[in-house]
C-alpha cells in the first residue's frame, strides 16, 4: 500500500463534526476492507471460473475503496497513523465493522445472500453520499458507487437463480437467510456516531434509505419466488465494536505479516 | 543520467505519451485518460492522475512509471496527485486508444451502455463487436472479467472468447 496518497480537498464539515466523521470514515473503511477480505478468501474456491473470478473482482474493488476511506480516516485523525497502522494494527475491538461482513462464507448461497444484504445497503448509501457536504467522502462515493452497482446487479442476479432454481438451491438460499437475515437490520441501525452526522446532514435519514433497499429487496425476492421474510430482530454490535469470534480469527490471517514483522514494508 | 532544460508542460506530455498502461500495454494512459493535468512550477512537476477502478492494481504501477519516465529525462521533482473527483468515465478513452484496443484483441467500450445506473435484472447484453471476425453475434459470459475493467464475452460467429473493456460512466 504505498500509492500516493489522495489530494483531499477542504471538507466543508464544521470542524466540531470532524470528530464523529474520523469514526465514522473508519467504520465505512474496516466494513469494506473485512468483506474484501472475506471474497477473497473464495479465490481458487469459485464453483466455475467465471464466478471466482467475478468475487476476487468484487474484493479488489472493496479492497480500493477501504484504502481510500483509511487514507481519509489517518488524515482526519491527525495523529500520524497511516492507512496501514489502521488496517493492520488494530485489534478487534477496535473494528468497526457490522457483524454482517464478518460472517464466514458458508457455501456459495450463504456468501451470495452475505453480499446481497451489504450490496443494497452499499449501493444506496453511495448514491446520497455523492451528493454529501463532505468533499472527500463525496469523491470516494462518486467512484464507489459505479463499481457497487455492478456488485448489486451480480448479487441481486444470483439471489434471483437460486432462489428460482433447483431444490438444492433453493434450500440453500432458504438455509442462508435463516442464518444471516437478523444481521441485515444492523447496516440501518444508526449509531450515536451516525445519529450525530445525520443531525448535521452530512449523513442520509437511514429511514429513506431503507424505503429504497426494500422496494429492491421487494422486487428481487419476487422474481426469486421467495416469501419476503419477516422482519428479524436485528443482532447489533459490529459497529460498536462488540463482534462475533468470527472477527479475531479473520485479523489473524489478515494482519499476520504486520504483527509478526512490525514495520515490514514491500 | 542527464541534466535536463526546464521541463515546459507540452514536453511532459508528450512524454506522458509513452508511458504504457501495464495491463494493456497497447494503451499509453493518455489513450486511457487517466491524466487529469500537467502542471510545471519550476522546477517542479505536478501530474495528476484518476484511477480507473478502486482498487486497480495498475495504478501504483503507473506513478511509479511516470516517474521513472521522467526521471529518465533528468526531472526529478516530480509529485503525483491522486484525484477521485470527477470520477474516471470511458468517455475520456480517446479514439485512437479504442482503435488501438480492437486491434489488439480487446472489444473498446460501446458508449452509453454503463450497467448499473438502472440495474435492469438479467437486461439484455450490449451489444459488443468481436475484435476478430468483427460479428456483432456476441454473447455476455462475465460481466467480471481479467481485470476489473473488463467483462468477459463470446462470439456466436467465430467462437473467440474476448475480452470487453466496459463502458463506465
Amino acid at each position: 500500500m504505498s500509492a500516493p496518497l489522495p489530494e483531499t480537498p477542504a471538507t466543508s464539515v464544521p470542524a466540531a463534526a470532524s470528530n464523529q466523521l474520523f469514526p465514522f470514515v473508519l467504520q465505512l473503511a474496516d466494513t469494506s476492507l473485512i468483506l474484501a477480505h472475506r471474497l477473497s478468501e473464495w479465490c481458487g474456491h469459485g464453483p466455475v471460473l467465471e464466478q471466482d473470478l467475478a468475487l476476487a473482482n468484487i474484493a479488489l474493488d472493496l479492497l480500493g475503496e477501504a484504502r481510500s476511506y483509511y487514507q481519509y480516516a489517518a488524515e482526519l485523525e491527525g495523529q500520524g497513523r497511516t492507512e496501514d497502522d489502521l488496517a493492520y494494527l488494530r485489534s478487534a475491538v477496535e473494528y468497526r465493522n457490522p457483524l454482517l461482513v464478518e460472517q464466514p462464507n458458508g457455501d456459495f448461497a450463504h456468501t451470495i445472500l452475505r453480499q446481497f444484504l451489504f450490496d443494497n445497503f452499499h449501493y444506496h448509501l453511495l448514491r446520497k453520499l455523492k451528493d454529501g457536504p463532505d468533499t472527500q467522502l463525496a469523491a470516494i462515493a462518486e467512484k464507489s458507487v459505479k463499481e457497487a452497482a455492478y456488485h448489486l446487479k451480480w448479487s441481486s442476479e444470483w439471489v434471483i437463480r437460486l432462489g428460482d432454481g433447483t431444490d438444492e438451491s433453493r434450500k440453500r438460499l432458504d438455509k442462508a437467510i435463516a442464518t444471516l437475515w437478523r444481521f441485515g437490520g444492523e447496516l440501518t441501525t444508526p449509531t450515536a456516531t451516525e445519529t450525530a452526522l445525520q443531525e448535521i446532514g452530512v449523513l442520509p435519514d437511514y429511514a429513506a434509505l431503507l424505503a429504497e433497499m426494500q422496494a429492491h429487496t421487494a422486487h428481487v425476492f419476487a422474481e426469486a419466488t421467495v416469501p419476503l421474510p419477516a422482519p428479524a430482530f436485528a443482532q447489533l454490535g459490529g459497529k460498536t465494536g462488540r463482534h462475533t469470534e468470527h472477527l479475531g480469527y479473520l485479523l489473524s490471517e489478515l494482519q499476520y505479516m504486520q504483527r509478526t514483522y512490525p514495520g515490514l514494508t514491500w | 543520467m542527464v541534466t535536463a532544460a526546464a521541463p515546459t508542460e507540452a514536453r511532459v506530455w508528450q512524454l506522458l505519451e509513452e508511458v504504457s498502461d501495464p495491463e494493456v500495454p497497447v494503451l499509453s494512459i493518455l489513450d486511457l485518460g487517466i491524466v487529469r493535468g500537467v502542471k510545471v512550477t519550476g522546477e517542479q512537476i505536478a501530474v495528476t492522475i484518476t484511477p480507473t477502478y478502486s482498487g486497480c492494481p495498475a495504478m501504483n504501477v503507473i506513478a511509479t512509471e511516470i516517474r521513472l519516465r521522467l526521471l529518465a529525462e533528468g526531472y526529478q521533482n516530480v509529485v503525483i496527485h491522486n484525484q477521485l473527483s470527477p470520477a474516471w468515465t470511458t468517455d475520456w478513452m480517446s479514439q485512437a486508444g479504442r482503435d488501438k484496443l480492437e486491434a489488439y484483441g480487446i472489444a473498446p467500450p460501446v458508449d452509453g451502455t454503463a450497467t448499473g445506473h438502472m440495474l435492469n435484472l438479467f437486461g439484455k447484453d450490449t451489444a459488443v463487436r468481436c475484435p476478430v471476425c468483427k460479428s456483432t453475434h456476441t454473447h455476455l459470459v462475465s460481466q467480471f472479467g481479467s481485470t476489473a475493467c473488463k467483462a468477459h464475452y463470446q462470439c456466436d460467429d467465430c467462437l473467440e472468447p474476448f475480452d470487453y473493456f466496459k463502458c463506465h460512466n
